[in-house]
């Protein structure tokens, strides 16, 4: 799909610049996700306040490309793929925008369990890393997929997504037994669930991304349905 | 795409009521300007009480569709049609009915007012009297219920006698949509109804246009794409004398098949 050759060019600058700037979203929100888990991971208290900090600077790239949207909206009459693009883009925006949100929360996560962890080193559980790791790689794919317009890859995302639910239960299920096991580890248990919680969240905005591309290149609301319909949606036109 | 539009339009459509039906079918339509083959093979169903928009460029064609449809284009020696235009089991080109009968029955809306150069009650009596044998209240009646159909009574009701051109853009434009309406056709032709009227006139036509296919089959032609977004039911996309595209508005308006389409309503055409 192009953006450009619409008869007005203006048109087609402002269309260029609201997609770049989401990508610049989603790099943002991207980087700040694998820093909250390397500060969770290692501890490291100033990455913590970085991944925290830059929350703010995602909220604000939000408020432009509404106002972008907006603007669009309300000048050119978006049709067709251009209006699939715009409200597409205007969905990725609030789903960048939570992933900055849950890497705030895993940051300040962090925090908490460097001070109460009391050595039971809950950022070690192996699930927990690798969870994080899926995350990163299937937001990774969405912004990837969404740089391309490419539905096939946006319908692989939706397809992974699923591994990650699962790990997430079996993350619960070790925490459960720790606390079961030692009471002790019930405040750094409950902590940790929440940064398990987060990266479930982080992999849903990824496949939520990932729908909106489908969207975007096929005009195919894909949220809700079988996987048999999403791969139908993405192998016609 | 099916998927998406099941959800959406085609629900909408559905729960608005009544069953579709086709009002015209037209089919393997050839129209000709002397040697110019101006209208090639189109093929479409008008459904009937919808509104059914015709966009297009410039000389696409879409205006002499409409022409064909209430043959408009007779007046005009060198002229012709080939193919059929299906309206109650009548194919309106070789119809052997009275052209005036024909064009009571499928009335058509000019892109000027054209009000006729007598009083406002006479714009709307005049056609009916051709057609109907009426008493004085009769007729009072029916240009009474023609003039509050077209959103105009409460505007005109104390100025009757005065002239028809004596009224603002938008009211003539009303005026000679009433005056189609009185006469009781069973379709209405809109040929850029609103293109020279100002935002307000164009809002008030496009309300009324919504409120006529309670009762009316409606075909529009207009450049304004927004406008038939805004009022049709069904669009049809044509270009260079052929139909590309035809679909239910929503469907043309956020997934159009053909390229072709894309291209023109987003307006990267030429």
């Amino acid at each position: 799909m192009v953006t450009g050759e619409h008869t007005m060019q203006k048109y087609d600058v402002e269309l260029e610049q609201m997609r770049s700037r989401v990508l610049q979203m989603g790099g943002l929100a991207e980087s700040q996700f694998k820093l909250a888990m390397e500060a969770f991971e290692t501890a490291d208290m100033q990455k913590a306040d970085t991944a925290i900090a830059s929350d703010r600077r995602l909220n604000e790239l939000q408020r432009d490309l509404d106002a972008m949207i907006n603007h669009l909206i309300a000048r050119r009459q978006p049709a067709a793929s251009d209006l699939r693009m715009i409200m597409g883009v205007a969905k990725a925006v609030t789903d960048l925008e939570r992933v900055g949100d849950e890497s705030a929360k895993i940051g300040r996560a962090a925090k908490w369990l460097k001070e109460k962890d009391n050595g039971f080193r809950m950022n070690r559980i192996p699930d927990l890393h690798q969870s994080g790791e899926i995350a990163a790689r299937l937001l990774h794919r969405a912004l990837d997929a969404f740089a391309r317009l490419d539905g096939q890859a946006a319908a692989s995302i939706i397809r992974d997504d699923v591994g990650i639910d699962d790990r997430f239960r079996a993350t619960l299920r070790q925490l459960v037994t720790y606390m079961m096991e030692d009471p002790r580890s019930i405040s750094a248990s409950i902590d940790t669930v929440w940064v398990a919680k987060a990266i479930e969240r982080v992999g849903d905005h990824a496949k939520n991304i990932a729908e909106h591309v489908i969207f975007i290149a096929h005009g195919a609301d894909v949220r809700h349905v079988s996987a048999e319909e999403v791969e139908r949606a993405v192998s016609e036109g | 795409m099916e998927v998406t539009l099941k959800s959406g339009a085609t629900d909408a459509v559905a729960a608005s009521g009544a069953p579709e039906r086709s009002k015209m079918s037209i089919r393997n339509l050839q129209f000709y300007y002397g040697k110019y083959h101006a209208l090639k093979n189109v093929n479409l169903e008008i459904a009937e009480k919808k509104v059914t928009a015709f966009i297009g460029p410039s000389g696409c064609g879409k205006s002499t569709l409409l022409r064909v449809f209430n043959r408009m284009f007779e007046l005009y020696p060198e002229q012709r049609a080939e193919g059929e235009v299906m309206m109650d089991g009548d194919n309106l080109i070789r119809s052997k009915q009275d052209v005036a009968l024909i064009r009571a029955r499928i009335g058509m809306v000019f892109q000027k007012p054209t009000p006729f150069p007598m009083t406002i009650y006479e714009n709307i009596a005049f056609g009916v009297r051709l057609f109907e044998n009426m008493t004085k209240a009769q007729l009072d009646e029916r240009v009474e219920w023609a003039l509050r159909k077209a959103a105009l009574w409460n505007e005109v009701k104390d100025k009757l006698a005065q002239a028809g051109t004596s009224l603002s853009g938008g009211q003539q434009q009303r005026l000679c949509i009433a005056r189609t309406i009185a006469v009781k056709p069973d379709v209405i032709l809109f040929d850029e109804p609103c293109s020279a009227l100002d935002p307000i006139s164009t809002a008030k036509i496009e309300e009324l246009i919504d409120e006529l296919k309670q009762e009316y089959t409606v075909a529009i032609v207009t450049h304004n794409m927004q406008q038939a977004a805004r009022v049709s039911d069904y669009t049809a996309y044509m270009y260079l004398g052929e139909l590309l595209e035809f679909g239910e508005t929503d469907q043309i308006f956020i997934k159009p098949k053909k390229k072709e389409t894309e291209d023109y309503i987003t307006g990267r055409f030429g």
